[in-house]
């Protein structure tokens, strides 16, 4: 228990450290040591737990008036925002959260008890992992990315203390979020992140942030307004606060709380129709989107939906939300295709990726929480991986177009090498998310086989658009200067322990799978699905030869093939040089390179109205089948 | 007992991996030789001999080797080993979606030696390619599907040793299949990618800029690539090796009369055509077949 | 021997009047059939064996000519198929034309005629089959020859 507090309590207390130190050596040993600390806590913790799932008591009446006067003060804050900006749906969402909090503790909150405030068990310790280990990378590699972004922008204001103090503030917030078994502590922590959210997303001040920040923060509140509701619905009706309990005693009367906390899970996980705001939210500075808005605030709304599921389980509303996320999946996947802004793309496939695990939750059969476990996982890694590249490119390049990244091999060929294992890592054979998208349709097969029919076509657009951004990126020109000299150790540092994580938790996914995952699955219905032996050892045959053929053969091709001759592209015999050519009337031309969006078939905007309009009524509906 | 059912019922998987990896590429260079004779009979012409893709692979082993960049020629090299990989991990019995998953890798390396050349035709011959991919995945994916809905399982050799003709359940999804096929074998209507009949427009497409030994790696890592698709054909009639012999051989005749009587479509209705009888044939089937089947 | 079962060309007009170019093509029809012989046309230099060239060059396609005979891989050989290609026929004396093919790239079989028969390009190109046959023998020759100088080059470390 000891490990769990000083996970939730240490990162805040060096947020606050952070913000008080005006010295930035000093500020970067303290991040650099607590950082060390934080991933040695996850491990330990791991180590520690051993497997089981551990309720605690931790009764303390000065925590629950604490956490309600931080909350209260939250909700002043967001109300002195919202009036500044003059956004009133902000205003009365707050409104309405405080009103229900207020009754919450004026009348129903003295009835009830709890027992167990914290937790642990193993889809928790996943997470912390994730949280650790990854957060703190992109901790340390917002260190170097901030100052390169200050020097760039020396239009927006120099507040990194404030920056730092909210990236450390969310991560305790994300531990209190996997940790805490009582619904009104992670109401409180689900709060914590949603402001940081804002706050980071408008971090840069100009008109198009804010719009961006306030854009995510009416979605989440209006999240929070359900989990409220839940929060009360459940003390009134099932009598309790306790999210075990809840699922395991609630019957009949965990199915409406259940149904709202997974309403509030869609908005954060960003699902179809509340997509938007992480779209926008890509505004942000890279790091924070590598945080939040891929590897772990996302990760607290399926977390939340997983957790829920059994609640749901059989009812229309965990049909619901299964189309809900496979709708998700199916229309972001298309619309990446479209999109031509790096970070767009990745938005997008995070979206459909969390689509896909809300998905898997909506079935709620072992299997596919077995695969939405692992596509957490496989996922987390990879798209912070990607993220945090294309944070070194933008700055480099001046640009965030994926068109501008030709020939990226020869002017940043570690940063394309990271990439491309990033991009390899999100939809190529032997790498984790395809190894769970391959559980994932098995899951599909058994349930429904339209979610199957889904699940093909959205691969199959996945497929598309990232073999052509890795396409782009290993076109090869000669003569080009190496740009990456001035890339500082800290992203160095990141993006070479991320790709070689991205690797290697795919090495070591049997184990993880059997360690972390498989007890967890037994623990909640008894018997768990593991992949075939055989076919494990064809991917490690896979992965063991790509790892070997690759570097091997570069060397080779770089050193030692001298058996060839050079000559220069076709182009129809009119080549002045490689990429010049005449062109009528004696003119010299350029070929340049482009490539294809596939406008006509997956425009952003009509793909987004229609899976709006559906997801609407699909929410409509999960919520009404619930309550009729 | 036809030799395709003492194939199956060997038990060592090592030895059927074996036999494929040397019999793929010759069967593959024979069929490939059948087709352009007959296809040069329907034309009124005499043809080439039918071991004359050998002599085409040979000759290109033995031309000088003539690269745009240093690299160009790796992704081919891969595309080769994953292809051979993938046709032996279908051969030795395994399982049906990591084939599926294996060829895609496979695919993703070719297009990716398209574009690692920057030059134009390669280009667009490699985005044409990925079209492609896109526009065949899905009905590829259905096809393991729908065989899983029937057996009960992905492993090829449970599925080749099923005793009742899948055909029956599946006919939707063998019919989009064999739409698929069509793009799979590099014909028209939908050679759009590297044909060489479509040189007026985009020269050789993705292999443009490849020569030499590198192209002839191309070329006999097609056969493996089709021997494998005729195999999944098998599969749908597997009750019966002689049905199923005769069902592959009637096929591919059938692709090279569609070859020699549709002229080439645009990528435009290529991938719509496509998607739209993966959706009305495949995911039909499907869906209705898991209908019947609820007790 | 595999180079002459399977020749793949290149067939490239340097501005002739067509009246080659619809016989090369012919030459491919099923009337004469010179697939028969595994002779395919490929369009693309890096993949031809044989080049066809028709017509006269003129400045602007004397670079032409040159890039794409530069791009074919060895052995290769040329074929100048119609008599502007070969000498530059009519239009020798024009202020433009350089003269026949052989004026930029070296040619190995001349095929004249004006226009140049199918049966005399068909006799062109199955000549040049056993030309190229001897360019395969002289370039592995040349090939070794220059693998050895380097390797002499190398002992005695001529080469830095």
């Amino acid at each position: 228990m000891e490990t769990i507090i000083f996970l939730i309590i240490f990162p805040a207390a060096i947020s606050l450290v952070l913000l008080s130190i005006p010295v930035k050596s000093v500020r970067r040993l303290i991040a650099v040591i607590a950082n060390i600390a934080l991933i040695a806590g996850t491990i330990h913790l791991m180590y520690e737990s051993g497997g089981e799932t551990v309720r605690f008591e931790l009764e303390n009446i000065w925590i629950e008036r604490a956490m309600t006067v931080l909350e209260v003060a939250l909700s002043v804050y967001i109300l002195y925002m919202g009036f500044r900006f003059r956004r009133y749906l902000v205003v009365l969402f707050t409104l309405a959260q405080l009103a229900l909090l207020v009754h919450f503790e004026a009348f129903v909150s003295p009835t009830v008890h709890v027992a167990h405030n914290l937790f642990v068990d193993n889809f928790s310790i996943i997470l912390a992992l994730i949280i650790g280990v990854i957060g703190s990378l992109i901790c340390l590699y917002a260190i170097g990315y901030i100052e390169e972004y200050h020097e760039r922008h020396k239009e927006s204001e120099d507040n990194r203390r404030v920056f730092f103090f909210l990236m450390y503030l969310f991560l305790s917030a994300m531990f209190g979020i996997v940790f805490s078994n009582n619904l009104k502590w992670i109401y409180f922590f689900w709060e914590i992140t949603t402001l940081c959210s804002f706050l980071l997303i408008k971090y840069h001040e100009d008109e198009e942030s804010i719009e961006s920040a306030f854009s995510a923060l009416t979605i989440n509140l209006m999240g929070g307004l359900a989990f409220t509701a839940a929060i009360s619905y459940a003390t009134i009706f099932a009598g309790t606060l306790e999210l075990d309990r809840l699922i395991a005693e609630g019957g009949a009367y965990a199915v409406v709380p259940a149904a709202l906390i997974a309403f509030a899970g869609l908005t954060k996980s960003a699902q179809f129709p509340f997509s938007s705001w992480l779209t926008k939210a890509m505004v942000a500075p890279t790091p924070v989107s590598a945080l939040l808005h891929s590897s772990t605030m996302v990760k607290a709304g399926v977390y939340i939906i997983i957790k829920i599921s059994p609640a749901l389980r059989g009812t229309p509303a965990a049909a619901m939300l299964s189309y809900i996320g496979g709708l998700t999946f199916l229309v972001a996947s298309f619309i990446a295709i479209s999109q031509s802004n790096a970070k767009k793309v990745l938005a997008y496939s995070t979206i459909a990726n969390l689509g896909l695990v809300v998905a898997c939750a909506g079935i709620g059969t072992n299997e596919a929480i077995w695969s939405a476990i692992l596509l957490i996982v496989f996922h987390a890694v990879a798209k912070s991986l990607m993220f945090l590249c294309v944070g070194i490119t933008e700055h480099k390049l001046s640009s965030k177009e994926i068109e501008n990244m030709d020939f990226l091999i020869m002017e940043m060929p570690k940063v394309s090498a990271a990439m491309i294992i990033g991009i390899s890592g999100m939809f190529l054979a032997p790498f984790g998310m395809l190894i769970s998208k391959w559980a994932t349709l098995k899951a599909f097969i058994d349930f429904n086989p339209v979610m199957a029919i889904i699940l093909a076509y959205g691969s199959a657009a996945t497929l598309f658009f990232w073999t052509k951004w890795m396409g782009k990126i290993i076109t090869i020109k000669y003569g080009l200067k190496n740009r990456e000299k001035v890339v500082s150790p800290w992203e160095w540092t990141t993006l070479a322990v991320l790709s070689f994580m991205t690797i290697g938790v795919c090495i070591i996914f049997p184990i993880l799978s059997s360690a972390l995952i498989e007890p967890y699955i037994i623990g909640l219905f008894g018997v768990s699905p593991s992949m075939d032996r055989f076919n494990i050892i064809i991917i490690m045959i896979i992965m063991l030869g790509l790892l070997t053929i690759l570097p091997i053969g570069l060397m080779y091709y770089a050193w030692l093939n001298k058996d060839y001759k050079r000559v220069g592209t076709y182009l129809g015999g009119a080549n002045v040089d490689n990429i010049h050519f005449l062109g009528s009337l004696g003119a010299q031309r350029t070929a340049d390179i482009r490539n294809y969006y596939l406008d006509g078939f997956f425009s952003e905007k009509r793909l987004y109205n229609y899976g709006w309009v559906t997801a609407v009524f699909l929410v409509i509906l999960m919520l009404g089948v619930v309550i009729v | 007992m036809t030799p395709i059912d003492y194939y199956i019922h060997l038990d060592n998987i090592y030895l059927k991996a074996v036999v494929y990896v040397l019999l793929a590429p010759i069967l593959g260079g024979l069929l490939a030789g059948v087709d352009r004779k007959i296809s040069a009979r329907l034309q009124g012409r005499i043809g080439p001999p039918i071991i004359q893709p050998f002599y085409d692979v040979f000759k290109l082993f033995r031309k000088e080797k003539i690269i745009v960049n240093k690299f160009q020629n790796f992704n081919v090299n891969l595309f080769f080993v994953f292809m051979v990989f993938t046709g032996s991990l279908f051969f030795l019995g395994g399982d049906l979606l990591l084939v599926i998953f294996a060829l895609t890798l496979a695919g993703v390396f070719l297009a990716l030696a398209g574009f690692s050349v920057n030059s134009p035709y390669c280009h667009i011959g490699a985005e044409r390619e990925l079209i492609q991919m896109m526009s065949y995945d899905p009905m590829i994916i259905l096809v393991a599907v729908g065989m899983y809905q029937v057996t009960g399982t992905f492993r090829v050799d449970a599925i080749a040793m099923y005793d009742e003709p899948l055909i029956i359940y599946l006919p939707g999804v063998f019919l989009g299949y064999l739409h698929i096929l069509t793009i799979k074998l590099r014909k028209s209507p939908f050679d759009l990618a590297m044909s060489a009949h479509a040189h007026q427009e985009l020269v050789s497409g993705l292999k443009t800029e490849f020569s030499g030994s590198t192209l002839a790696l191309i070329e006999i890592g097609h056969w493996y690539e089709n021997v494998l698709l005729l195999g999944i054909i098998y599969l749908f009639f597997a009750f019966n090796s002689l049905v199923g012999l005769a069902a592959m051989l009637i096929l591919y005749f059938f692709e090279i009369i569609i070859d020699n009587t549709y002229a080439r479509f645009k990528w435009e209705l290529t991938f719509k055509s496509t998607w739209l009888v993966t959706a009305l044939f495949g995911a039909a089937n499907i869906i209705i077949l898991y209908y019947s089947m609820q007790p | 021997m595999f180079f002459k079962k399977s020749p793949w060309i290149i067939h490239y007009d340097a501005t002739s009047c067509n009246g080659c170019d619809i016989e090369v093509v012919a030459s491919l029809t099923p009337m004469y059939d010179l697939e028969r012989f595994g002779i395919v046309n490929t369009g693309n230099p890096k993949h031809a064996d044989i080049f066809v060239v028709t017509g006269a060059v003129n400045e602007s396609s004397r670079m032409v000519v040159k890039n794409i005979y530069d791009q074919m891989p060895n052995p290769k050989v040329v074929v100048a198929v119609g008599i502007c290609a070969t000498s530059g026929g009519v239009f020798r004396e024009c202020y433009n034309v350089l003269g026949g093919v052989d004026k930029v790239i070296p040619v190995d079989v001349y095929v004249p005629g004006c226009a140049a028969r199918p049966e005399s390009i068909i006799d062109g190109i199955i000549t040049a089959l056993d030309i190229l046959e001897r360019r395969l023998v002289e370039f592995r020759k040349a090939k070794s020859e220059a693998r050895r100088q380097e390797k002499k080059l190398r002992r005695y470390h001529l080469n830095d």
